[in-house]
């Protein structure tokens, strides 16, 4: 029954691209398809692989995300509180660890970064090394989920940590090397996956649910957003020191030859 | 039989995707939290779930590459060689809409925040409500990226800066937060990174390339990739709009 309903929601949902691809390929272009058979082949597939994966979503991913919240909260598990002391921010580590965990583990891996990151190497001519821009990635991926539980933690406004991000974006913006700041950008974008998504979401949501004092709707998202902001940041970064370094190696080179 | 290999190769890659998932939560589950699994999650459940997810992405992403991919780059061909601006822009429009419509992380977090907007008293707990939600924000969402992708093009032809387009944009982010009801805030923040997976990135960057190598003195290097940078702004700009002006529109809405 669920899996039933499930496949005609996603049809409902494939048929606006499915629409517009062959609405503006026999009417505004007006030629055949090439190879149709295939490409019908194609949408179908796209339809029963998107119903399997929301059904798969909600059955695994989900729950699995809110489980770890809820048990890395748990109050038998966090270090024991003398009477009627507030608790202090630091005694959720297992929770910035796990958070730091599942941002680098899922980002350096990545097919699509080191895709990227190899293209990027060469473009640069041996000055961007496309390991350390992965790690720089994932570093970036990584201190932006911590960033995001702690804020839960805290129950402080996301705006003044996407406001501080963005700060830095520009400031990075403005001093990095023309030629890497697409690649940056584009960087925080290759990060949330369809996978990470549903995991960071229900993380954050069973967080801002277990711990005392903060709402789901006021504090549970902004994760996916800080996890976005900062690869851009640490990804301009690196290209910095890496033009800097270059800059010094040529200079001393200069001066003894 | 190259299919079939396909399929299988395919499959590996989005094992890889979810493995590193799956091994720091068993870490966690075996060294640090040291407890059975609650009596509602059966670990049984929980790998079929995976199966599902693993199968479901595979057949997704080879279905992209075999219908929607290849159809949608000769399209953007197409229109870019047509010289027709304003069929152009229609159809960076449209383009934009329809993908992010069936892109999966967007259903799947649109629909858990209409549930958590309905606990938290913004709309009615009614299924009818939390669905119109869930679809409002992602019609926004859509039309949203729509219109960066539409503003994309037309900064490719015009040769404008991106990152002084950016930067106008976090302005506007900024400006509209001060205005917008607490509650959809974090939402707004989130659906920017929501948008730029699995459908949207590969056919808008199809078009933003073909568009910049077509057009004398534009990269694709510097140009292809702006348009995903604006796809991931835009969101945010149109769904606080929607939580200062659009939601009252909505059924369910608490007053």
């Amino acid at each position: 029954m669920n899996l039933f309903v499930t496949f005609w929601g996603t049809l409902l949902d494939i048929l606006p691209i499915a629409t517009i691809i062959f609405g503006f390929q026999y009417l505004v272009i007006r030629k055949p398809v090439k190879r149709l058979g295939q490409v019908l082949t194609g949408f179908f597939m796209v339809w029963v692989g998107l119903s399997f994966f929301l059904v798969g979503l909600e059955q695994a991913l989900f729950p699995m995300g809110e489980l770890m919240a809820a048990q890395l909260t748990n109050r038998e598990f966090l270090p024991s509180l003398a009477e009627g002391a507030q608790r202090h921010w630091s005694d959720y580590y297992w929770v910035y660890i796990f958070a730091f965990a599942i941002g680098a583990s899922t980002t350096i891996a990545e097919p699509s970064l080191i895709a990227v990151s190899l293209k990027a190497g060469e473009i640069s001519g041996g000055t961007i090394d496309p390991l350390m821009l992965r790690i720089a990635v994932a570093i970036g991926m990584a201190f932006g989920i911590t960033l995001g539980t702690w804020r839960i933690v805290m129950g402080w406004p996301l705006q003044w940590f996407v406001f501080a991000a963005y700060l830095l974006v520009i400031v990075q913006t403005l001093r990095s090397p023309r030629s890497i700041i697409p690649l940056a950008f584009d960087s925080g974008g290759v990060t949330t996956s369809t996978i990470t998504v549903p995991i960071i979401a229900a993380l954050g949501l069973g967080l801002a649910t277990e711990i005392p004092g903060r709402s789901p709707i006021m504090d549970g998202f902004g994760m996916i957003a800080l996890a976005c902001l900062f690869p851009i940041i640490t990804v301009m970064g690196y290209a910095q020191i890496a033009q800097w370094r270059a800059a010094r190696q040529s200079a001393a080179r200069v001066s003894n030859p | 039989m190259g299919f079939v290999a396909s399929l299988v190769n395919q499959s590996k890659d989005s094992l890889r995707d979810l493995a590193p998932v799956v091994l720091v939560m068993a870490f966690f589950q075996l060294v640090v939290i040291r407890q059975p699994l609650p009596d509602s999650l059966a670990l049984i459940d929980l790998v079929l779930g995976l199966v599902f997810v693993v199968a479901g992405l595979t057949l997704f992403i080879k279905g992209l590459e075999l219908g929607l991919f290849p159809l949608g780059e000769n399209l953007a061909r197409a229109f870019v060689k047509k010289g027709s601006v304003t069929w152009l822009l229609v159809f960076a429009f449209a383009l934009g809409l329809g993908s992010t419509v069936a892109e999966p992380a967007l259903i799947a977090v649109a629909s858990r925040a209409a549930e958590v907007v309905a606990q938290g008293g913004l709309i009615d707990s009614s299924v009818e409500a939390q669905n119109s939600f869930a679809f409002a924000l992602r019609m926004v969402v859509a039309v949203s990226v729509g219109a960066a992708v539409v503003l994309g093009v037309v900064r490719i032809f015009k040769g404008w800066p991106l990152h002084l387009i950016i930067i106008a944009g976090y302005v506007i982010v900024l400006l509209l937060t001060l205005l917008a009801p607490a509650e959809m805030i974090g939402i707004a923040y989130d659906s920017g990174g929501v948008t730029t997976s699995t459908i949207t990135v590969p056919l808008v960057t199809a078009l933003g390339v073909g568009l910049a190598s077509s057009i004398k003195g534009r990269s694709p290097m510097l140009d292809g990739f702006g348009l995903i940078a604006l796809a991931s702004v835009m969101p945010i700009i149109f769904v606080l709009l929607f939580g200062i002006i659009g939601l009252q529109f909505l059924p369910g809405v608490a007053p």
